[in-house]
């Protein structure tokens, strides 16, 4: 790895979070325990979390990543939801918003445009989401 | 039957073959294979199949099983070749593409389409809020509704989802579980209504409760009452239905959620036993529900490894009915099976490679004795097939049946040493789990304490692991990669307003239905709820007929048996 925890002085937080009805939670166990194991600290929310629930978690615990996996499709739906809950908010989030799942060419595209700044897919090898990451998230410092 | 004298004097190995091979093989490794090693060296220091068991460079009479009778003959205890004497011989394994999406109509002309084509059996595919058991206007199905499969909120919708297709003479397979008693309410509502004869339906519900909190995780209760649904399905199509898998009970979500063969098909006899040991605890003679038993599990990438697991299961399964429950009678015994290829092997570049992965993974299950075959489309890493993608699919099992003559002779494999060997190894590690299983205090404790979810979340780490490393080549991935963007297939559109459809049908039906027939019929539901000796599926039957909705119905439900939640493990 490039650079781990050990560089940062702050780790990075990740929330990691499954929303709706979805329980393809293979992806996203993997997701959290390569971010783990790379020196993040990882929240994992579980499944079947709706939309409100999840940002509003994202907030409270001030993460710097907040990643959302879905493998049923609803991804749009999803996602446009949460960019209104987001644009709603009292004042601007600081975390950057990734997605993971199975979805078509053309969505990810649009995803892009609303504001995910990286879609993983089921090939991303776990090294490269490590990299997605760290290049996301400036370095802080206390 | 042959007498234990008999069996016993029927070896596959005698000592002195063994002895000979022995040297011949300890010769052979000496002057043939050392020189040519130092001069051409084997690609890997070990090979193992794809769950990792080591195998050996080959494999000789040494790794039989001792007795004929561990192989036997086809539709003769154990079952290992086959569960019927003559298999393919006899009649073709039944070409079964699941199919869902939109409004039940829609689906209703795709299933009509693979008719056309060729299909000799439906299996139906349902939308998450579906498959929860909630209403296409719950607030938590936003973006869901007939997504990735088929929205039914109502009775009128399950007839409209068979219309036009006759029951009586097509099987019907329905992969639903926490609220498949509810389906299968419809389904015995539509069939009454159209006054067939139950007792000549015959199909399949999923119904596999257990390994949704194992693998799948689309649960509604807890785990205790939502066996006892399970055991209400199992007993009301003894009773009803002669023909009706009550319960399909699955490896294949074990698999794609990243468990190996051997764990997908023992963790997969492990809620076998507890489903066996609840119906058997209700007063049921297991002789009386066991024939109707059936089972789905996944055909993976590891060729000669799938098809030894299908030879192990179905071993595995004939001694546990016969000598742990005491079976008595053969249909008890033989272990029926639905495949389907592995979809978590399917890669988003280079998709037209999938069309090769999907054909070797169903000649595999066809080897291992599949009595029905899901291929699956090239596209599914995209997103749910095209009606493109599922006729080549299709195609793809019909190649095989009719152009390549695997289905002339049963069990082709068997007697092969790697295979036997292979097949032995895992029936053996299918023991050493369910007796860990057992050890732990069953399934229900074992999923309480998080130890099937842990396995298979290790396993599939440690798969990523290596696919990350190339160790395990993915053509397209990690090997042959494309430069630049890959090709553009065509996939399937989801009509956009399909979701408002169904929302308005469903409330219209709500506001038009007969208030107090709808109110009496739950009152009924809640209180044969209450009574756990009870059998719900009547009850049922009539709330479905009152148009109660599903989302009524488990809502209701809840409030007597709870709701489940995971505390996940990663």
């Amino acid at each position: 790895m490039s650079q781990t925890v050990s560089n940062r002085e702050i780790p990075i937080r990740v929330m990691l979070a499954k929303i709706g009805l979805d329980g393809h939670d293979r992806g996203v166990k993997v997701v959290a325990r390569t971010l783990r194991d790379a020196g993040m600290e990882v929240i994992y929310t579980g499944l079947h979390r709706s939309p409100d629930q999840v940002v509003a978690a994202a907030v409270q615990e001030d993460v710097d990543v907040l990643g959302v996996s879905l493998l049923s499709g609803a991804h749009m739906s999803i996602f446009r939801r949460i960019f209104d809950l987001l644009d709603a908010l009292p004042e601007p989030h600081r975390f950057t918003l990734l997605a993971g799942g199975v979805m078509p060419d053309e969505d990810v595209e649009e995803l892009h445009r609303l504001g995910v700044a990286a879609v993983l897919g089921q090939d991303t090898p776990p090294e490269s989401i490590v990299e997605t990451v760290l290049r996301m998230v400036p370095v802080r410092s206390r | 039957m042959t007498g234990p004298n008999e069996r016993d004097g029927l070896l596959l190995r005698s000592d002195a073959l063994v002895h000979a091979v022995c040297k011949e093989r300890a010769d052979w490794e000496l002057n043939e294979l050392a020189d040519f090693t130092v001069r051409a060296p084997e690609s890997k220091d070990a090979y193992v199949t794809g769950s990792g068991l080591p195998v050996n460079r080959v494999y000789t009479p040494e790794h039989l099983p001792s007795n004929w009778h561990e192989i036997g003959l086809p539709g003769r205890y154990p079952y290992t070749r086959g569960p019927y004497p003559t298999m393919y011989r006899g009649r073709n394994w039944t070409m079964r593409q699941i199919a869902g999406f939109g409004q039940a109509e829609e689906t209703n002309m795709r299933f009509r389409y693979l008719i056309e084509q060729g299909q000799t059996g439906l299996s139906v595919d349902f939308d998450m809020p579906t498959l929860m058991g909630l209403d296409s206007d719950d607030a938590m199905s936003l973006g869901e509704v007939g997504r990735e499969g088929v929205a039914i909120d109502t009775l009128p919708d399950m007839a409209a989802l068979f219309d036009g297709i006759d029951l009586e003479n097509i099987s019907v397979s329905m992969t639903i579980n926490p609220s498949a008693w509810i389906l299968l309410a419809m389904y015995v509502a539509v069939a009454e209504d159209r006054g067939y004869d139950l007792n000549k339906l015959s199909g399949t519900i999923q119904n596999d409760i257990l390994k949704e909190y194992v693998a799948q995780k689309e649960w509604i209760f807890p785990v205790r009452p939502s066996m006892r649904i399970v055991r209400d399905c199992i007993i009301y199509c003894a009773e009803h239905m002669a023909r009706y898998n009550p319960v399909n009970i699955s490896g294949y979500h074990i698999s794609e959620a990243g468990g190996s063969a051997l764990q997908e098909v023992a963790f997969t006899m492990a809620i076998t036993r507890a489903y066996v040991e609840d119906v058997v605890a209700a007063g049921v003679d297991v002789d009386e529900f066991a024939s109707r038993l059936s089972f789905f599990f996944v055909s993976q990438a590891d060729f000669f490894e799938e098809a030894a697991k299908f030879r192990a299961v179905r071993r595995y399964y004939a001694k546990m009915m016969k000598e742990r429950f005491g079976a008595k009678m053969p249909n008890s015994m033989r272990l029926r099976f639905h495949a389907q290829t592995a979809a978590a092997t399917l890669t988003k570049p280079q998709p037209m490679n999938n069309i090769i992965r999907t054909t070797l993974q169903a000649l595999s299950a066809v080897l291992g004795g599949a009595q029905s075959l899901h291929t699956n489309g090239l596209d599914e890493a995209y997103t749910i097939p095209s009606e493109t993608a599922m006729k080549i699919a299709l195609r793809t099992q019909q190649i095989i049946a009719d152009e390549t003559n695997v289905t002339n002779v049963i069990d082709p494999l068997g007697g092969s040493y790697y295979v036997e060997a292979l097949t032995d190894e895992i029936e053996r590690g299918i023991e050493d789990i369910m007796q860990h299983v057992e050890e732990m205090g069953g399934v229900e404790a074992a999923i309480d304490q998080g130890y099937f979810q842990r396995e298979i979340s290790d396993t599939a780490y440690d798969f990523a692991r290596r696919k990350a490393s190339g160790e395990r080549p993915v053509i397209g991935v990690n090997k042959y990669i494309d430069d630049g963007p890959g090709e553009k297939i065509e996939t399937h559109q989801l009509d956009p307003e399909s979701e408002s459809r169904q929302i308005t049908r469903l409330q219209q039906l709500r506001a038009g239905r007969d208030p107090v027939r709808a109110s009496a019929a739950l009152d009924t539901l809640l209180r044969v709820a209450q009574d756990k000796e009870a059998n719900l599926m009547p009850a049922t039957i009539e709330a479905v007929r009152a148009h109660l909705s599903m989302g009524e119905i488990t809502g209701a439900l809840r409030d007597v048996f709870g709701s489940y939640v995971e505390t996940p493990v990663f």
